[in-house]
Parts: structure tokens; sequence; C-alpha cells
């Protein structure tokens, strides 16, 4: 990522933007932090927030107008915080913060010609950056009536910081020229001096500059206290500026008042009114006042989204995490997993106001890994072999239709549908073929894996054979039923027609075979189904014609969810997937049915009621929530033998792949075996392999105790190991476990 | 290389089926992504084959593996 392109993304996430309070505040004091404390009964640290942004917090905080109301968003829902009456109550009731530290004395000084809340505050200001300050007054005099000593204690603050007050002054012109011959800078508060002394014309908007080098003013009649503070400190930005002889004018955009794009959702927000002031707030007042500011923050993204709330922060702060990511060249990589985890969903750019894509940022990473070749061998492999696999000889097929010599259409089911429900695949051809005739059929993986992984290179190879596939049968229509098949082949293959089997279903109405049973149940949307309402409203049709009444969750239709499966979520980071999918099931008390062979596994293996259409529209023999969730070697071998079914009894073809040697090993395995090989991604295949080697190799170690036998191998990248005992006619497996570190000198 | 010694690395009852002997503790060389380790594990005395417990492969080494695959 070019740091040109970290900026334009970090610029999009308004997470950081400031809240409409802070933004409308000349002064930009931090209301929301302010509040927040003061809800938690923080009363002193509540305070610090106002007394180190406001000059005389003392006089301030008692006389503040608050320019905040008006712009509080908790105006739209109750009623505005009551905010300068939470700045008395503070003003009164919090200890004073620790005295605030000018910079070191640069050696220059300032006059301030006129005592009143401007000149005050512009004196504070301009001491804190530094310079010796002068007021010259008759006397202090902030024009409101304030509790006795309030005034002389922030003046003697004011001392501690090195004003001096020269008392008994009456402002003249005079005063002014003497001062701008002896001082580097003269302030002038145009509301503290006679209408005499004010000889230099309107000051300047932005710098506050008069037609006198040298000479700042404030403009006069300025009546809001926190307007009168901003003055004085925007004549010290001047001041600060002009005596360093850089620009006074660059960059002051955020001097005062401005908009923020800061995006905060109201609508789950109860309407709550305003804590009446009265004579003021107590402290419990105050508390249950303060709980009333919305805190307004963005999180529109992280709101949704298991994994942007798993990493604790918003996308502004993660894309520079990726960013950074990329740069080290030696040293850890703290983000990879981060950015592998990523579902690649798009929820979160369909929700933010500013289209933020995490998945857009998450792939282009993926993509620049595999380029430099840093991408982590383990990430993506196990999801890429059974890509492998799907694609392989043993799974692979296209064929037209049983004595077609021509395809109209081309039935391409998906991996994953064939893996976990076989036998809802074959009914569903039998269907197509019976009432639409010229129907083929192509069994393989579109590719997702590979796309998802960031392999570009790989998916294109596969892609490239799947079209040779279909180019074969005459390039017909593809019907296909997984949503992220139709997605991805809709992008990668525009020359194609490609409709959803929800679509087809819809046109010819539900098979005889259909379960009209009725009832109630949540749809669950799969996230490639985001942005296709037309494959959406079919799927609602169907169960509307099925008789289902339908519940939707939360998070549906556009807004849908992914089941922690996409972007292989699942493979990168299996807890933080199942808290996907658990968060998915979580969302409604309703059986769920959707139309993505993966969400359903995912669901399902919560322990959540879940079926996939074909459950309802093409039944096996189990009910339809029924069915259960193969485990990885089963979805392989379910593929395996659909192809050998279909090419046995629809093509009268014997399966010319011969069987692997160390498929004839005979393998049963005890639940905790099992169990072990699930959760360790080790497959049967693979415990075949070790067991095969075992045998001819005659390695293998025993157990004193027990009496079983355990041995290993390394058939690519992984050791397998594997405890067993010999049965009969085969093996039992009691435990198996693998890791990717080699041992040097030729253990196999 | 100095010999990395795991605690709790031990043979765990297993011993070498076809030379009949009990596993001996000796460094074994680990390798993986440019990285190579010395660790003593437990290996046959006679035909020096050598042992990775399940609480080491899926405990240390799966998190060396792991930063080994973050460098």
């Amino acid at each position: 990522m070019e740091q040109t392109e970290l900026r334009q993304w970090e610029n999009r996430c308004i997470q950081e933007e400031s809240p409409r309070c802070a933004a409308a505040c000349p002064l930009h004091v931090d209301a929301r932090e302010c509040c927040s404390l003061l809800a938690a009964r923080r009363v002193d640290k509540a305070w610090a927030v106002l007394a180190r942004t406001m000059p005389l917090p003392g006089v301030l905080a008692r006389t503040c107008d608050a320019p905040c109301k008006a712009a509080c968003l908790r105006g739209e829902k109750g009623g505005p915080v009551e905010m300068g009456a939470l700045e008395r109550f503070l003003a009164d009731a919090a200890q004073p913060p620790k005295p605030l530290r000018p910079l070191p004395r640069n050696g220059k000084s300032v006059a301030v010609i006129g005592g009143a809340m401007t000149g005050l505050c512009a004196a504070w200001e301009i001491a804190r950056k530094g310079f010796a300050v002068t007021v010259y007054c008759e006397a202090p005099e902030v024009g409101s009536a304030l509790p006795d000593g309030v005034l002389d204690a922030e003046l003697a603050a004011m001392d501690r910081m090195g004003v001096a007050i020269e008392r008994g002054v009456t402002p003249t012109q005079d005063l002014v020229e003497a001062q701008l011959e002896e001082r580097d800078a003269v302030f002038v508060d145009s509301d503290g001096v006679p209408e005499a002394v004010r000889y230099f014309g309107e000051p300047d908007e932005v710098t506050l500059g008069t037609n006198r080098l040298g000479l700042f003013a404030s403009r006069a009649g300025e009546v809001s206290p926190a307007f009168q503070a901003a003055a004085g400190r925007r004549a010290a930005n001047s001041i600060m500026r002009f005596s360093q002889g850089v620009s006074m004018v660059k960059s002051r955009e955020l001097e005062g008042p401005y908009d923020t794009r800061l995006y905060t959702n109201l609508s789950k927000v109860e309407p709550a009114a305003p804590v009446a002031v009265g004579e003021g707030y107590d402290e419990a007042s105050a508390v249950q006042e303060a709980a009333r500011c919305l805190k307004c923050e963005c999180m529109e993204c992280v709101k949704g989204c298991v994994y942007l709330k798993h990493y604790k922060q918003y996308p502004k702060v993660y894309v520079r995490q990726v960013y950074n990511n990329e740069a080290i060249v030696r040293g850890t990589r703290q983000a990879n997993k981060m950015i592998n985890s990523c579902m690649l969903c798009g929820l979160c750019d369909t929700v933010c106001p500013e289209d933020f894509a995490m998945g857009d940022v998450c792939l282009e990473a993926r993509r620049n890994m595999i380029a430099k070749g840093t991408m982590p061998p383990s990430a993506h492999e196990f999801a890429l072999r059974d890509m492998a696999f799907a694609d392989g000889d043993k799974c692979v097929m296209a064929r037209h239709a049983p004595g077609a010599d021509s395809s109209e259409y081309v039935f391409f089911p998906g991996c994953q549908l064939t893996a976990t429900d076989p036998g809802g695949a074959e009914r569903a051809y039998a269907d197509l073929r019976e009432r639409l005739g010229k129907v083929g059929l192509m069994l393989r993986c579109c590719g997702a894996p590979a796309a998802w992984s960031g392999r570009d290179a790989l998916f294109r190879e596969s892609l490239s054979e799947l079209k040779t596939a279909w180019q074969g049968l005459g390039s017909p229509r593809i019907i296909a039923a997984c949503p992220s098949c139709i997605k991805i082949l809709r992008e990668a293959m525009p020359e194609a027609e490609i409709v959803s089997h929800w679509s087809i279903l819809s046109a010819l109405g539900l098979p005889r075979t259909a379960l009209k049973t009725g009832g109630t149940l949540a749809v669950n949307d799969p996230c490639a189904a985001r942005e296709d309402g037309a494959m959406r409203g079919d799927v609602r049709s169907l169960l509307d014609a099925l008789g289902v009444s339908t519940v939707e969750p939360e998070y549906s239709g556009e807004l849908t969810q992914c089941c922690g499966y996409g972007g292989l979520l699942n493979e990168v980071d299996p807890a933080l997937g199942q808290a996907a999918a658990k968060a998915r099931a979580d969302a409604v008390d309703e059986d769920y049915v959707t139309y993505c062979a993966m969400c359903r596994e995912m669901i399902a293996r919560t322990g959540k009621t879940a079926m996939h259409l074909y459950d309802l529209v093409y039944p096996g023999e189990q009910r339809p929530g029924d069915r259960p969730t193969p485990g990885h070697s089963e979805r392989r071998e379910n593929r395996v033998r659909l192809r050998e079914r279909l090419l046995r009894e629809l093509w009268s073809e014997v399966d010319g792949v011969a069987a692997e040697e160390f498929e004839k090993v005979r393998v049963t395995c005890t639940e905790a075996g099992a169990a072990a090989m699930e959760e360790r991604r080790i497959l049967t295949s693979d415990v075949q392999k070790v067991l095969l080697q075992a045998e001819r190799s005659g390695s293998h170690l025993v157990h004193g105790e027990t009496g079983r036998f355990l041995a290993s191998f390394r058939p690519a990248v992984v050791t397998y190991w594997v405890e067993f005992e010999k049965t009969d006619d085969g093996y039992l497996v009691h435990n198996a476990w693998c890791h990717r570190m080699k041992i040097k000198g030729g253990q196999p | 290389m100095s010999v990395i010694t795991v605690p709790g690395t031990g043979a765990g009852g297993w011993r070498c089926g076809p030379c009949d002997e009990d596993m001996v503790m000796k460094p074994v060389e680990l390798t993986y992504l440019n990285s190579q380790f010395n660790v003593e594990l437990p290996a046959c005395p006679k035909c020096g084959y050598v042992l990775i417990p399940e609480p080491l492969a899926l405990g240390k080494m799966h998190q060396v593996e792991q930063l080994l695959e973050d460098k």
C-alpha cells in the first residue's frame, strides 16, 4: 500500500472525527469526554477536562453560554445536554487541578490593552505560549456576577503564569503606540477599551491582525463568553505566528467552530428529557444529566461485525496496522492474522457513510503478501488443498445430460453443496433434467478459496479450466445454486449467462418433492447475496410458496452478516469463525433457513437448527433440520461418491480414476480420535498415508501400558502422527496430531 | 547451536517397536522456514526414530511455527 492510499483510506473512516459539541465549541472543549467522566462520578477528572482547554476556567465555566448545545445530537432525542449547567456544577464541586505549566519563556513580551474577558483570556493564552505578558486596564472586569474570590483566584493563577496586570491605567491610543514601540506585539481587547482607542480599523477575521504591524485586536461587540475566550486564543495563535515569522493564515480552518463528518446512528436511542437545572445541579442530578450524553461516535461497521469487534479498534486504526505490517522487512508482522481474518463480506462498506471497505484493504494486503512471499504457509493451505481436491480427477466432471449431445443449460451445484448435501444436489439435478430437458452437469469449485486467499494466479488457472470445460459443453447457460459461485462467476465470466437455481425454481414452480409443511423460519441471507436483491426475492417467494412464514434477523438482506466462513476466516482463526457463526445463530429464536451450503454448516455446527432450502425443496430421508454436518474427510468422500454414483447410474460409465494405494488402508476412528482429526484438520486420507508408510517401513513406537502403536509420516508439508491399534481387518485410530516443523535427518 | 530443552517433553511411555528399546533424550535438529533448532527430544538409541509428543506439537512447537510464519 502506498502512503497516499493509506491517507485516503484513513480519511474515509470518520470514527475519529470530532463530536458535534466539540466541533461547535469555539474552544473545542471535549464535552463528550467531560460527560463520560462525570457520568462515572469522576468529578475531578471531568473538571480537569474543562480546565485544560478553557482559559480562566473558574470564570469561563461559570459564565459559558454553551454554544455546543445547539449542535448537541441529543437534541433530537429529548433535548440537548445541559452543558452550561454541568460546567457550573463542576466549577463549584471539583478540586482544582494542577496549575498549568506554560511553555518555557521565549524572551519576547506582549502587551494586552483592556482587561475584559477577551483581554484576560488572550493574556492567559499568550502567557501559556511562553511570552511575558502585561495587561493594562482600569481593573480586570469579566462582566458577570461571580462568587467571591473566583476572579481573584484566576488572576492569581495568571500571576503565577507570569502575567503582570497594571491596574488603574486608562487605555489610550498613545498607550497602544508606546507599547507597539516597546513590545514584540500588542493585543487590544476592543470591548475593554474606549471607542477612541479603536483607531486601527476592523481586525482581520482569521488573524485578528490590524492595519498596524504587530497590532492585533478583537472584533468589538462579541457578547458570548465562549467566543470572547476563543478570540483571545486566536490572538495568541496569531501573535505566536507573527513572532516566529511563519504564515499567518495557513491551516487555521479548525480554529473556530467547524462542521464535523462524524456520523452517529440514533435509531436505537431512546428519547430522554434533560434533568431540570433549577438553581443548579447537585452531584446526583449532574451525574444523571451527564449520562444523557450520547458519547457520539460512528462505529457503524464495528457494531455489525464480529471480526472488526474482535480486534478492539476501527478501520482507521486497522488500515494503519495493515500498512505498517507491509512495511516490516525484518521483525514480526503483527497484523498477518488480522489481515487474513476479514470475511470479505462487504457489510462494513455497506453500512459506512463513507464506504470504507475493510474487505478491499485486506484482500489487497493478502495479494501483496503472496507477491512478497510473506503469506504464512498455514493460513489458507487446508482450504486450498480442499479446492485442489474438488478440482481434481476424483471430483471434477462436465457432461451433457444422459443421452444428450448438447446442453441448453448446465447445472453447477458448487463444491460445498456437493460436499455437504450430495443427495440434495443429485435430486436437484434430476428435477432440472426432468423439467428443463437438456441440462448438463459440471462438478468442480468456482475458485473462491483462491480468490479469497489473494492467490490471483491460482484463481485464473482454476477459472481457465472451468471455462474450457464449459466451452466444451457449448457454453450453455449456467444454473448455479451457491450464491458465492454466482457472485464469483458473474464477475469473472461476463461472457456466460449465469442464472440462480432459485430464479429457475421461481419460474418453474416448486417440484413435486417439495415439503409444504409450513411453519415459521428465520431467513439467513448469505453475504454473497448482499448485492443480489433479485436472488433474495426469489428465495423469499419460494419460501412463501412452501407455506413458510418468514422472520428476518436484525442484519438481513443487503445488511446481512457473514456466517464466519467467508474470506476463509474459519480456516485462519477457527475460534473467531465460530464466534461469527454463534452471533448469527443467536440473532433469532426461530430455526434458520438459508441458501448457502456453508452458512447452513457454520450455523448448524453451533447447535442451532438450520436448514438449506434444498432440505425443503429436495428433501432427503432426514427431517430438514436434522441433516448432519459432515466433517472434513466425509465432505471429500461425498464429492467423490457423488461423481462415481452419477457416472455409473446416469451415464453408465465406470469411474476411470484408479484408487491410490493408501485408499485401500481400512481405517475406523474412536470418537476421541475422530474429534481430534476434525479439530486439527487431519483427513482420513492423511491418516491412511501414515498407516501405509508405517506398514511399509516397519517404523513405529509402541506404548508400554496401552500396547497401542504410534507412527508418523510427512506426505507434503505437514507431519502427521497417528496413535492406533490393529484390528482384524484394519486399524482403529485413537488420536492424531500434526506439526509443520521438519525433523532433519531423514525421518519420513 | 545450543540445545533447547523443552520442559515436560518425555517419551510418555512410548518405546521403539522394531528395536524394542526405550527412548532416550537426545539432540534433534528441527527446521521450519529457513530456521533451524537443536531440540532435546525422545529418540530410539538404536535406529534414531524421533518422537514429537502431542503436547509439544500442539503447544510450544505450534507457537514457534506461528512466530516464524509472521517473521
